[in-house]
């Protein structure tokens, strides 16, 4: 049983091919818990000269525990190793390729890092006075415009935590809106390519979801969008490209069809990587944006690590739009010359303080690192970097709407199912062994075992060369050796695991008894 | 992909099997095959009463999230109560220990109305 590789000397290894990460030694690590050692800790004052007030004094006594909460009591040394290796157990985007798809796992620069460092912003405390914090205020209003001058819209807030938080933003404003209208609208469309987050976002939002069919083109089915669109419908929400990859070619047809019945546009900016500075949602038609700042402008994310969803409306959303915000002052020159302002029909904070502003600060610090035009080279090489996996691997694998696609491009492993009885989970699977992060499997629904691969801008051809490589080699083994696909991954840390049994008997904690 | 010729199916990948002045519904083998490891299902309460489309549930698989309609209208007299311990069974044995609920269809409505035969089911998944 041979592992597929990409070592036969004919393609030169990408910088973006992980496939010599060490590893010493392939012991399981340990629980934080079975490192715990009674009374030790990773850290205590010495000598504080303030005396001790027992617990009892300090705290009422129904509130007090009975005893100390079971916590893994470790030092600093051995708690900064236990990190240190799960750090070395993991891929990240800093280690190699991580072409998973619809997620944007684009390299960020270690200058927007740098910039999200500085005391100046980091020793500033959220309730601190607007005159103490012009520079904080100053990068949020620049990021607000920036912001607005990508997505074409008015106005926006950066309070929402990531993307889902910024789709319930959307959908409140979208209500907020028909409410000072004298309307009240139940329904909310959504294609059935869209992102999980969508319809539940709709619900959450209190709006029943309605789903619309994707043509065989893989876009939006005009003749069944007409069908349900009727005064009792909110809104819909879109995101272009979609989830195919595939860019919606009638969003302008969509968009006065929608408006016609009274109804507005949400845009799920999770895709926007793909038409940075050429296209904008405003200019499409759209009324509201999100956008995910984590995957579009390079906050390292995944694994629940702090996102930003800012939201962005066009002028009619604006005064409903949660508050307080940042807001340029007229002064005189001598006043502070940012302060923060709570819009007149405010849906109220989305978030306490103001989101999560090192986030912001990436943001911004990216955008001003691109300028215009490198926002614009983003998109073109995420685009063409798409395409070329895309036209390389076509012959290899099935390309269920093979044109020209977007920033990702959807592969289906139908055939080797039904020929040898390999799924997309194997092939996921087995790029592990080749160095790189799996891409997305699974998704879009409408795709049988679907491949989603989002190379992203940042990778090199050479990198683009080795992942391609990979996922023949992985084509091949496939007809030739079908089982060693099943056993993947071999190499790694922790093999394959079994997810059903995971799902249906979790056991999320640990119990030393 | 197996296709029991005693059963009716819906568009939505269900299947129906009349037992003695009731239905029994669950899903096919071919959505099973296509949801893959199966690990929770939710359940529609007796006594609920549907009309045909109707969302009477959810199956959660290892990949997503899908609805379970009713293939036909009536009142809900039984679920297999077994599933919530075992969805797995759904994987194994989508037409006997997996099914999902028991209809007494609704007085004077076909239960066969809107539904396939095994023939036109197979051809509908063979596409």
């Amino acid at each position: 049983m041979s592992r597929p590789t990409v070592d036969d000397g004919t393609v030169p290894p990408g910088g973006g091919q992980a496939g010599s990460a060490p590893l010493l030694g392939g012991a399981p690590e340990p629980t934080i818990f079975e490192l715990s050692h009674p009374g030790r800790s990773a850290w205590s004052f010495r000598t504080t000269g303030i005396p001790e007030t027992p617990l009892a004094d300090l705290i009422p006594a129904d509130q007090l525990r009975p005893e100390p909460p079971a916590l893994a009591e470790v030092s600093e040394r051995d708690l900064v190793a236990h990190v240190t290796r799960l750090t070395h157990r993991q891929f990240s985007v800093d280690l190699g390729a991580y072409p998973l798809g619809s997620c944007t796992m684009k390299y960020n620069p270690k200058v927007c890092d740098t910039v999200a460092s500085l005391p100046g912003l980091t020793a500033v405390h959220p309730s601190a006075p607007a005159s103490l914090t012009q520079g904080w205020l100053a990068l949020l209003v620049e990021l607000e415009e920036a912001l607005c001058a990508v997505t074409g819209m008015a106005a926006a807030t950066l309070q929402p935590a990531a993307g889902a938080a910024g789709e319930l933003t959307g959908l409140l404003l979208m209500r907020a809106w028909h409410r000072s209208r004298g309307e009240d609208r139940h329904k909310v469309i959504i294609p059935d390519s869209a992102h999980g987050t969508n319809p539940a976002s709709v619900t959450l939002g209190g709006y029943e979801v309605v789903t619309v069919p994707s043509d065989p083109r893989g876009c939006v089915d005009m003749r069944a969008l007409r069908t349900v669109l009727d005064g009792d419908v909110a809104g819909i929400m879109l995101t272009n490209p979609n989830t195919l990859g595939l860019f919606e070619e009638d969003i302008a047809e969509i968009a006065s069809a929608v408006h016609e019945v009274g109804g507005l546009l949400y845009y799920d900016g999770a895709n926007l990587n793909a038409i940075l500075g050429i296209v904008r949602p405003g200019d499409m038609g759209f009324d509201v944006v999100h956008l995910n700042l984590h995957k579009t402008f390079a906050t390292p994310h995944g694994g629940g690590g702090p996102g930003a969803g800012p939201v962005a409306v066009s002028e009619r959303l604006a005064p409903f739009l949660p508050g307080p915000r940042p807001v340029r002052l007229d002064g005189d020159g001598l006043e502070p010359s940012y302060g923060w302002a709570v819009p007149d029909q405010s849906i109220g904070r989305m978030h306490s303080w103001h989101g999560n502003a090192l986030v912001l600060a990436r943001a911004l610090a990216y955008i001003l690192l691109h300028g215009r035009d490198g926002l614009r080279q983003v998109a073109e090489v995420a685009v063409l970097n798409a395409n070329w996996i895309r036209h390389r691997l076509s012959g290899t694998y099935d390309v269920p709407f093979d044109r020209p696609c977007m920033h990702e491009v959807v592969l289906s492993v139908r055939d080797l199912r039904r020929e040898h009885g390999v799924r997309a989970m194997d092939v996921a699977k087995a790029m592990l062994d080749t160095g790189f992060h799996a891409p997305t499997v699974s998704f879009p629904l409408i795709v049988e075992e679907a491949l989603m691969i989002e190379p992203t801008e940042t990778e090199s051809p050479q990198t683009l060369a080795s992942l391609a490589t990979a996922l023949e080699a992985i084509a091949a083994q496939a007809r030739r050796d079908p089982d060693a696909l099943h056993a993947a991954p071999r190499t790694t840390p922790v093999g394959r695991v079994d997810e059903a049994r995971a799902a249906r008997r979790l056991i999320a904690t640990f119990d030393a008894r | 992909m197996d296709v029991p010729q005693d059963c009716r199916y819906s568009k939505d990948h269900e299947w129906v099997r009349s037992e003695g002045g009731r239905v029994r519904v669950g899903i096919t083998d071919f959505a099973q095959d296509a949801l893959g490891d199966i690990v929770f299902v939710s359940l529609p309460a007796v006594g609920t009463t549907v009309a045909a489309g109707d969302v009477i549930g959810e199956v959660e698989s290892t990949k997503s999230v899908s609805e379970l309609y009713a293939p036909v209208a009536g009142e809900v007299v039984a679920v297999n109560e077994a599933l919530a311990d075992a969805p797995e069974r759904l994987n194994q044995d989508p037409y006997g220990e997996g099914w999902v609920c028991e209809v007494v269809v609704a007085s004077g409505s076909d239960p066969t109305t809107g539904l396939m035969d095994a023939a036109s089911y197979r051809a509908l998944t063979d596409g």
